[in-house]
């Protein structure tokens, strides 16, 4: 392939514009579409991984009765099994090195109003240090401290969604009062944004005093969970048998399999949510993947009609000495071109759509390289692929028989 | 010296009907410099002869040696590097690239024996010069009349030099004037010692050539010196490379 075939087949695929502009359409599409969607999913998966990241590294949570006896296996939380002298046990216990928080929870959704306005949300019950377990950063005011827990004080820390929700008129409503349950609370905090979008909006939340939403918001004096701060990440394994082994010899329990609760770490979630985005990204991927073989048979397409609309051209050209190499040549090299551009056209509309998918959706902007790299090797393989038959095609007409063609 | 010669040619068509014979055992020579009209109705071979000396095809049974090779056993490839290296075709549709320079439908068999490009438009530019297109080198060739899209043709079948030009009804498609200046071009080459062999139906196109060949049914039915070749008149004969502006 020398620079006169580069410039001839330039001259030809010019010639028919609103053709050459179809058969490099499919690819663009085509590339366009891989890079696009590769990146949606990524984005995604880097999305969801960074609001599990964000409850807290080094989180290990205890739930109940995920696991029970009798082959029956309950719905993780929905037990009575937690209480808060297992919290204290945890704390306090000797046998426990690696645990450096422990933040006892209660929770549920409530029906929160505020004057006129309300709202449903999320209200946790917790002590001073779910704070400092689940990040918690306070943006005015302060969190619920040991004194508002021993006292069962009626105080609130709320999250910003619910400020704008409740006093869409007053940006710092400290001091104001929200009811739950008919209970009248006082705002003593607000909470910094934390994201989360969709399946977990952070923002929608009231932290309470624990021993405020045991006795008097949901009157119960079992936990929901418990949170716990590992020293580090690398004792996350030992933290989860010390902290299984104390609780199984509280509930007098001697097998594992009989535990009735369940330790998740982060890490857990992670992956969990990881394979389930990966699955996604891969079925984008796919989709597609198909578009670009529709692309790929749209350029077999057009390069076919050309070489039958071109069957005396290719007579004439070998009664003046071109060789089945030269023939072949020059239509893979129409073919190459035709993919090429429509691979570098595909690139540049990939990565603007991925750039606006992000904007739009106030994801991370992730571009993966191999997937530019992969959709460009691709398209270059679909012009060699899909170019070959119509020039192996071309190139074995017999010059009597091409020259005759009307 | 023979630059053809053609020994019990024979070619058969197989069709779904039967059997045709085109060319039915013929055998002649063409001696270097000769200008042969070879010449028959529709149907009478004229055509596959002219294919079986092109190397556009391939005899059932027979030898052809065109200047001095047996191109009886070639592959495909070498039978292109024959039809590029010796013979220089002119069609009757011309059968010039379209919306390609003159200049490039001349350099395109150059390219293909690999020529430099410099040394091709150089080349080129000179039978140009020699058909009197000098003036025409960047028009495409639909942008030109069918007399001057000949002598296109007739360019770029000298340009390799070929031991054999090999015209297939050259004067078919383009008006009497403009073919008595192809006829005058051909004379003129012909003088100039290149081997010119014509294949037409028209009596008074072939008495121009030197020597005719009649061919009916597949067989050679005379073969004839033509003592007085019919002069090509052009307005300043002699001076084709003028005449140009006549056909505009």
């Amino acid at each position: 392939m020398d620079t006169e075939t580069i410039i001839e087949s330039l001259q030809t695929l010019t010639v028919n514009k609103m053709r050459t502009g179809l058969a490099i359409l499919g690819i663009v599409i085509g590339i366009g579409s891989v890079i696009a969607l590769v990146s949606l999913g990524q984005a995604t998966q880097q999305s969801v991984q960074n609001s599990i990241q964000s409850l807290g590294a080094n989180l290990l949570t205890v739930s109940p009765g995920s696991q029970s006896s009798g082959g029956v296996r309950g719905a993780a939380g929905g037990a009575t099994t937690l209480t808060n002298d297992d919290a204290k046990a945890i704390q306090t216990s000797p046998q426990i090195t690696t645990i450096q928080a422990v933040s006892p929870e209660v929770e549920g959704r409530e029906q929160v109003t505020a004057g006129r306005n309300n709202s449903n949300i999320q209200v946790i019950g917790s002590t001073a240090t779910y704070s400092e377990v689940h990040k918690v950063t306070i943006q005015t005011g302060n969190f619920i401290t040991e004194q508002d827990n021993n006292g069962a004080a009626k105080v609130a820390v709320i999250g910003p969604t619910v400020v704008s929700d409740l006093f869409p008129n007053n940006p710092d409503p400290i001091g104001q009062s929200i009811r739950i349950k008919g209970i009248s609370f006082r705002i003593v905090g607000i909470t910094v944004s934390k994201g989360g979008t969709g399946f977990a909006n952070q923002d929608a939340i009231a932290y309470i005093p624990l021993t405020t939403a045991q006795s008097q918001v949901f009157g119960q004096s079992y936990l929901n969970s418990i949170a716990l701060e590992a020293k580090s990440q690398d004792v996350m394994t030992d933290a989860e048998n010390q902290v299984g082994y104390v609780l199984l010899s509280r509930h007098k329990l001697s097998d594992p399999t009989q535990a009735d609760f369940s330790i998740f770490s982060q890490q857990d979630i992670l992956n969990a949510a990881s394979s389930a985005t990966g699955t996604f990204t891969t079925l984008l991927s796919g989709i597609a993947a198909i578009s670009l073989l529709v692309g790929g048979i749209g350029i077999m397409n057009i390069m076919l009609v050309t070489v039958t609309e071109r069957t005396r051209e290719i007579g004439l050209r070998k009664a003046l000495g071109a060789k089945k190499k030269t023939v072949i040549t020059q239509f893979l090299t129409e073919s190459i071109i035709l993919t090429f551009a429509g691979g570098i056209i595909g690139v540049i509309l990939g990565i603007v759509l991925s750039y606006g998918i992000s904007a739009a959706t106030s994801s991370p902007f992730v571009l993966s390289p191999q997937s530019v790299l992969v959709a460009f090797v691709v398209s270059a393989g679909i012009g060699v692929l899909f170019g070959w038959y119509p020039a192996q095609k071309a190139a074995g007409l017999e010059p009597i028989e091409a020259l005759r063609y009307e | 010296m023979n630059i053809i010669d053609v020994s019990h040619l024979t070619k058969i068509y197989s069709t779904a009907a039967g059997e045709t014979v085109a060319l039915d055992d013929v055998s002649f020579s063409i001696k270097k410099g000769e200008f042969v009209a070879i010449m028959g109705p529709s149907g009478s071979g004229k055509s596959t002869l002219m294919h079986l000396l092109g190397c556009l095809d391939t005899p059932s049974s027979g030898m052809y040696i065109l200047d001095g090779e047996n191109v009886g056993n070639l592959t495909d490839d070498e039978l292109a590097d024959i039809r590029n290296q010796k013979i220089g075709f002119i069609f009757q549709a011309f059968n010039l690239l379209p919306r390609t320079t003159v200049l490039q439908n001349v350099m395109l068999p150059m390219r293909y024996a690999g020529i430099p490009l410099e040394e091709r438009h150089e080349r080129a530019v000179k039978y140009l010069q020699m058909v009197g297109l000098s003036e025409r080198l960047n028009h495409t060739s639909n942008q030109i009349s069918g007399g001057q899209q000949q002598r296109v043709a007739i360019a770029r079948g000298l340009t390799m030099d070929p031991a054999l030009l090999l015209a297939d009804e050259p004067t078919g498609n383009i008006a009497s004037a403009q073919a008595e200046e192809v006829m005058a071009i051909f004379q003129d080459i012909n003088e100039k010692g290149h081997t010119v062999v014509m294949i037409t139906h028209e009596p008074d196109i072939a008495a121009h050539a030197k020597r005719i060949i009649t061919v009916r049914d597949g067989k050679i039915v005379s073969d004839r010196e033509n003592k007085n070749p019919t002069k090509a008149k052009t307005q300043s004969n002699q001076n084709f490379r003028n005449s140009e502006s006549q056909t505009l």
